[in-house]
């Protein structure tokens, strides 16, 4: 009686995980459809994948929420540069005017352009894309401050208007 | 001047240069300062402020977008505006108000509608006012809810014998039409309610802009009392693929004449109307228009051959210009059209000169003789300001020449030209593929002669030249062997200032003229505004541009 009721269980057991396999398999095929639709109207897919499938959100989003994903990246990227602008001081003291002018470009993404983009995004989103815009903009202007070749954060600069130019598609959508 | 014989082409020039020397509301803007320096957490405005307009409608600080519900009450002009009471971006966004006698000079108010209600708690958005058979004023304005929900609300003046209209009470009976379940309307596509017209049923008519998808649509809604709202199966129009309407505006015409037509007027006898719809487009961010006839039993709008409500319609403004709106100005029988102008400076820039956004000098609109175009002309009330006044006649202009123009207040002016052209014939053809006028002025810069031209303006011009900002014709043959041309007006920022982070892009149009006639140009010059006038209003560019040289004498 011991292992016949055993095997019932085991067997109950089994068919309920595979149940839970089979599902957790068909909601990843809906998550990549949604991100994977999306990415493909993005100026970089692989960047965009790579950002949004990062975020455990991105599963159950909405354009809208893509989008926020992405701002959120922008103000990451953005707080990482403040950093590294910071360190600069220290180690390329000669570069403070400069520096100063960067500081006061990403402290605007940071603290500026991503308020905007969020509260705009949802019913307004020409002002989230002008904010986004702008970010690339002063992240450009900062980086063309330094002398040719002196930049210490030519690499974040790109990546902040890649990441830009992926997020402003996906607003571009809402339009 | 040297006689150039080998020159191509030889330019009359008639030159009337007129001085603006006002300065409006000054005092306001030192109240305000005042106080922003007393606030601790809100960074000051920069004192140092080269770039505010003398003439221009602006606020003294902070961020404006959308004209709000123009109109006129007993006399009085009023506009209502987005505006934002804590920062140089776009937020918290309320009605803020000014009034004025001649549209001119204006004088501020406290905000008239703001966040009060669950209605309209997360932001009180555009909207339009209507005027009662009986005089009386309501505005209709979209609110967002507490679930970030767009609705539309409406709102009257507490106190009818306030000259001013200063305070505004909201219907308990909001939100009057909202999205809901049953018509299935977007709820963050819903806004911007237009000034509505009595239909020959006595009911009300309102367009409000919204989407489905990628279809832009001008939902209807029917009222007998301006407060019960049915939605109308049918939208009064829309277009697939153009994105979201915003600003809607729908209004009569007159067919002959400049005169302006009240918004549910039927017309006079004998007089025929056309109707114009407007759209702002999410997409483009620009403004179009189209013209058609208004069929009342349907209530449908009927583009008239060869406009499309999209891209491709023609605009009000070739340059930066957006969610504009017209009203009717009962006292001096004209229509008049309001448009925001934002700037063309980074975030950056904004929050350190403590504002953003203008609005565009409001200009009497009509349909042209011909029925193929709106006309605009700055409202006459601008010329008032007229002071010193240089005149230059008959001055010929060879090709590459500049001639300059003395005794003005470069940053401050209003300047009209009268370009006469010689030599029509020696134009070159315009390339068959050449139908985006931003692209032929883009790619063809000042230094590049090609068909008659470049002939203009350059304005806001620093001593050596570093930075200018040019304003020109070019005259094209339509075909080889043809007597009809093309005109293209361009507006040219590209070196319009040393400073890297503006947005210097080039604006063009095509002028419907026939340049064996003088050509017109007028320029409103206001420190960091360029408002063009190509043929007598038949093209209008907008631009701003923040000189670092040209600036102050």
């Amino acid at each position: 009686m011991h292992l016949l009721v055993l095997n019932v269980l085991r067997e109950k057991m089994m068919k309920t995980m595979m149940m839970m396999v089979m599902m957790a398999m068909m909601m990843g095929v809906a998550m990549g459809d949604i991100v994977d639709k999306t990415c493909k109207q993005t100026p970089d897919y692989s960047l965009c994948l790579s950002l949004l499938r990062s975020d455990p959100r991105s599963s159950s989003a909405d354009t809208v929420g893509l989008g926020l994903i992405l701002v959120d990246k922008i103000k990451a990227l953005g707080t990482e540069t403040l950093g590294q602008i910071n360190m600069a001081y220290k180690t390329k003291p000669m570069l403070k005017k400069p520096l100063d002018e960067c500081n006061l470009r990403y402290k605007t993404i940071v603290d500026v352009d991503v308020h905007t983009a969020i509260i705009a995004i949802k019913g307004n989103p020409k002002f989230a894309e002008g904010a986004i815009v702008d970010a690339g903009v002063e992240a450009s202007v900062c980086e063309g401050g330094f002398p040719k070749g002196q930049s210490p954060i030519t690499g974040l600069t790109q990546k902040m208007n890649e990441i830009c130019d992926v997020t402003r598609a996906i607003v571009r959508m809402l339009l | 001047m040297t006689k150039e014989v080998n020159s191509k082409i030889g330019v009359w020039l008639l030159f009337t240069l007129i001085i603006s020397n006002y300065v409006v509301d000054l005092e306001a803007s030192h109240h305000v300062y005042k106080r922003l320096t007393q606030s601790t957490n809100i960074k000051s405005p920069s004192v140092n402020q080269p770039y505010r307009t003398g003439f221009h409608f602006q606020p003294p600080k902070n961020w404006m977008n959308d004209p709000n519900g123009p109109m006129i009450y007993k006399g009085i002009y009023h506009l209502f505006y987005q505006w934002n009471p804590k920062g140089a971006v776009w937020g918290n966004i309320v009605w803020a108000h000014s009034t004025s006698t001649d549209l001119i000079n204006w004088d501020p108010h406290p905000a008239a509608i703001f966040p009060s209600e669950p209605f309209d708690i997360n932001g009180c958005w555009s909207g339009s006012a209507t005027i009662l058979p009986d005089g009386k004023p309501v505005i209709l304005y979209t609110g967002i809810d507490p679930k970030n929900q767009q609705v539309q609300n409406i709102a009257e003046p507490k106190n009818l014998s306030d000259p001013y209209l200063v305070e505004w009470t909201k219907s308990p009976l909001n939100p009057l039409m909202a999205p809901d379940a049953v018509n299935g309307i977007n709820a963050s596509s819903f806004r911007d309610p237009t000034t509505a017209w009595l239909g020959h049923d006595k009911k009300w008519r309102v367009i409000i802009g919204s989407k489905i998808h990628r279809r832009g649509l001008a939902i209807t809604y029917t009222s007998k009392d301006l407060l019960k709202w049915e939605k109308s199966t049918e939208p009064l129009h829309y277009d697939d693929g153009s994105g979201m309407w915003e600003c809607p505006d729908f209004f009569p015409v007159t067919r002959f004449g400049s005169k302006g037509v009240e918004t549910s007027s039927f017309g006079e006898p004998n007089e025929v109307l056309k109707h114009v719809l407007k759209v702002s487009l999410d997409d483009t961010k620009h403004d179009y228009y189209t013209l058609g006839t208004y069929d009342r039993v349907g209530d449908k709008f009927v583009p008239d051959k060869g406009f499309k409500m999209d891209s491709s319609a023609p605009r009000y403004d070739y340059g930066k210009y957006y969610a504009s709106k017209t009203f009717y100005d009962s006292a001096k029988n004209r229509r008049i059209l309001w448009g925001w102008t934002n700037e063309s400076s980074s975030v950056e820039d904004d929050v350190e000169k403590g504002w953003s956004g203008i609005q565009t000098i409001p200009r009497k609109i009509w349909l042209d003789r011909s029925g193929k175009q709106l006309i605009q002309w700055p409202v006459r009330e601008l010329e008032r300001l007229r002071m010193k006044q240089v005149n230059l006649r008959n001055k010929v202009l060879n090709s590459r020449s500049r001639l300059e123009v003395y005794g003005v207040t470069a940053a401050q002016a209003d300047v009209e030209v009268l370009f006469k052209v010689r030599n029509l014939e020696k134009a070159d053809v315009i390339e068959p593929s050449w139908t985006d006028p931003q692209l032929i002025c883009s790619k063809m810069n000042m230094s590049v002669k090609s068909g008659l031209g470049p002939f203009g303006l350059m304005v806001l011009a620093s001593k050596n030249l570093e930075e200018y900002t040019s304003v020109y014709f070019r005259i094209f043959k339509a075909r080889q062997n043809s007597n009809k041309y093309v005109v293209v007006m361009c507006s040219d920022q590209s070196r319009s200032s040393l400073e890297e982070d503006n947005d210097k892009t080039t604006y063009g149009a095509f002028v419907d003229i026939n340049p064996r006639q003088p050509l017109s140009l007028r320029a409103l010059i206001d420190h960091s505004v360029v408002e063009s006038f190509g043929g007598r209003g038949r093209a209008c560019i907008t631009s701003r541009v923040y000189p670092k040289l040209a600036i102050g004498k």
